[in-house]
């Protein structure tokens, strides 16, 4: 097994909304990422997902736990100290339109990592930018043009470039799919399995659509409400999810195949505020299978059947009353 | 005969440019479909393809510079694009209602839920407010609001994403129309509000037998609750028919390439040529709009493609099908 490049361990964000309301964005969130491994993030809006992503690269300071990249504790380091470690961590944003200077040609933002990074001459940096622009499949043509003539796609590509250029070890990608056109999508997949295969990049992918991260990750993270409820690989999440959250979640995707049988678990209710959580499960107000109990103890993650790759955290697995109800699929 | 049938409808977007050059784009170019009662009919296609503005076109929701240059859409026989303004407005949101996409930015934000869902009945149907009070609350609660007589006096900004879009619905159907077209129904949603949302769109339809028709980019939601598909590309339709036997066999180049695209079918590492930017409508090329992205395009694709019907429905606009 290869070592993790990122450990976070407990991490907690809160935001202060005024002086006595705070957000509780991420509580106690554990995970890592070994070398190469793409992690898909899912989960619904407000369930933390660009908080964590943007706390492991520092962007954020976390209120608590404990971030190391590469064995390197950098939970607390100083703005000054995170600079050069962004050469090796790198992210790629969900809108492309407002991630990029309007105001630099498409050339010059490529080489931008460059020239923050490296002692690249003015002409080495143009000549890898070009060597960049290529390998995204952008035409060099476009290395003079200013984003407000590029289209989504070509400017997510951009933003991919900017990303690669110093060959980070780590590339958070936060919904870098989402604002785009399915085909235009597919391209940036294929470009991104791509990169993965030869640079040997980690990625952490978020995304809330559940297609995309089961075709890119190696292993999922399912958060709600800033908690972690399952962490396991892919395909035993879509297959064979413990906590009942992710089995409602994983059954309301709706694959692009009407011959593909859908499991129907349909929740009640919406995701709560992140402002008042309550104690215990924080699912256990939506959940079919929750007991009193549910409302006290907070559930660990745990390994589920001794397996210690898939964990959960339900109290109910051990009960062996995890599964949640299916309905009666009505179209056939 | 069906309940809506739009025939080669056009709409042009037509503006002057800076050198005062009149610019026409061609936004709509023909499109023709129907709709019977007890369907659901999926109208599907990327950014720019003209899915919303077919809808605002058949509403005559249209503002300049969008403009009708022709064509027909028969509900129940009538063209609605030939009827005075008069008539039209007391078809629209009474047999006809259209349940847009952002659902926050649709209420009113000065009033009560209630009061919202009471005006509109009452605008059409007449009666009592305690009559239309209660035909909202018994609506809000066919929608599986919980609470809903509590509901009546919320205020939309109190409302969360999922219950603004029910709202919405709720708002649709206080008329019992006969067509509900749903732009975008459940873009914005969490995939588990989605689910809720779009079970209780087909409950609607299956149960009163009315027809809808969702507008919507996500091919899963095509596949699992749409009876029909169209699929659009530079403001035509290029292919339609049954779900199924689009899904199996796509016979248009871009049907094909769009199912392809999806994360069900795509095979990452399998290099492949992809889609770019949606096509420039005021530079068409005569002929297929699809022709300079086409992989099979001949010199026969400059000229206008025939409807090929493939059976049960199933038509694709294309030189390379064969029948």
């Amino acid at each position: 097994m290869t070592a993790p490049i990122l450990e976070v361990e407990g991490l907690v964000k809160h935001f202060d909304v005024s002086r006595h309301v705070k957000v509780h964005a991420v509580n106690g969130v554990s995970f890592s990422i070994r070398e190469g491994e793409t992690l898909g993030v899912v989960g619904e809006s407000g369930s933390g997902k660009s908080t964590i992503g943007r706390s492991v690269i520092r962007l954020l300071s976390p209120t608590g736990g404990t971030i190391r990249f590469r064995g390197r504790d950098i939970t607390n380091l100083p703005e000054s100290a995170c600079r050069p470690l962004r050469a090796e961590m790198q992210m790629v944003f969900q809108d492309p339109w407002s991630a990029l200077n309007p105001r630099i040609r498409i050339g010059d933002l490529i080489a931008e990592p460059l020239k923050l990074h490296t002692r690249l001459s003015a002409a080495e940096r143009r000549d890898r930018a070009e060597a960049l622009a290529i390998r995204v499949r952008l035409t060099p043509e476009l290395l003079t043009r200013f984003p407000a003539e590029l289209s989504g796609g070509q400017l997510q590509r951009v933003c991919i470039a900017r990303a690669i250029a110093t060959s980070p070890k780590l590339i958070v990608l936060d919904e870098p799919t989402s604002s785009l056109d399915l085909s235009v999508r597919a391209g940036i997949l294929e470009l991104l399995a791509e990169l993965k295969a030869e640079t040997g990049a980690a990625m952490m992918f978020i995304s809330h659509d559940l297609g995309t991260v089961k075709l890119i990750s190696d292993r999922i993270l399912v958060l709600y409400l800033g908690s972690v409820v399952e962490y396991a690989p892919t395909a035993q999440v879509f297959a064979d999810a413990a906590h009942p959250y992710s089995q409602a979640l994983m059954s309301a995707h709706l694959p692009a195949d009407p011959d593909a049988v859908l499991k129907r678990h349909v929740l009640q209710g919406e995701i709560p505020s992140p402002i008042n959580l309550p104690p215990g499960c924080h699912f256990a107000s939506r959940c079919p299978v929750a007991v009193p109990r549910c409302r006290i103890e907070t559930p660990r993650l745990d390994a589920v059947a001794g397996d210690a790759e898939h964990r959960a955290a339900c109290l109910r697995i051990a009960e062996g009353a995890n599964r949640i109800p299916a309905l009666e699929d009505a179209h056939g | 005969m069906s309940l809506l049938r739009v025939e080669d409808l056009h709409t042009h977007f037509i503006s002057r440019d800076l050198d005062n050059q009149i610019q026409v784009a061609k936004a709509l170019n023909g499109v023709s479909f129907s709709l019977d009662a007890g369907r659901i009919l999926g109208l599907v296609g990327e950014t720019g393809a003209g899915k919303s503005l077919t809808a605002t076109s058949i509403m005559g929701l249209l503002r300049p510079p969008a403009r009708i240059m022709g064509g027909r859409a028969l509900f129940q026989g009538q063209d609605l694009l030939a009827m005075p303004d008069d008539d039209l407005n007391a078809l629209r949101g009474r047999d006809i209602a259209l349940v847009v996409q952002s659902p926050k930015s649709s209420l009113d934000p000065l009033s009560r839920i209630g009061d919202q869902l009471i005006r509109i009945r009452r605008a059409h149907r007449g009666g009592t407010a305690s009559e239309a009070r209660e035909k909202a609350i018994a609506t809000l609660g066919a929608l599986g609001i919980p609470d809903p007589a509590r509901r009546m006096q919320a205020w939309p900004h109190e409302l969360s994403g999922g219950m603004a879009q029910r709202v919405l619905i709720a708002l649709a159907l206080m008329n019992e129309p006969r067509l509900l077209i749903a732009d975008e129904p459940t873009t914005g949603l969490d995939v588990t509000v989605q689910a809720q949302i779009l079970d209780l769109l087909r409950d609607l339809v299956r149960r009163t037998g009315i027809a809808a028709m969702i507008i919507t980019h996500d091919l899963g939601v095509v596949a699992h609750y749409c009876d029909e598909m169209a699929v659009m590309y530079a403001g035509a339709i290029v292919e339609s028919g049954p779900v199924r036997q689009v899904f199996r066999r796509p016979a248009h180049p871009y049907t094909v390439n769009l199912i392809g695209a999806t994360p069900e079918r795509l095979r990452l590492g399998a290099t492949r040529t992809v889609g770019g930017p949606p096509p420039n409508l005021k530079a068409l090329p005569p002929g297929c709009p699809y022709q300079d992205r086409c992989p099979q395009a001949g010199a026969d694709c400059t000229m206008v493609p025939p409807d090929v019907p493939l059976g049960e429905g199933h038509v694709a606009r294309c030189h390379r099908v064969a029948a």
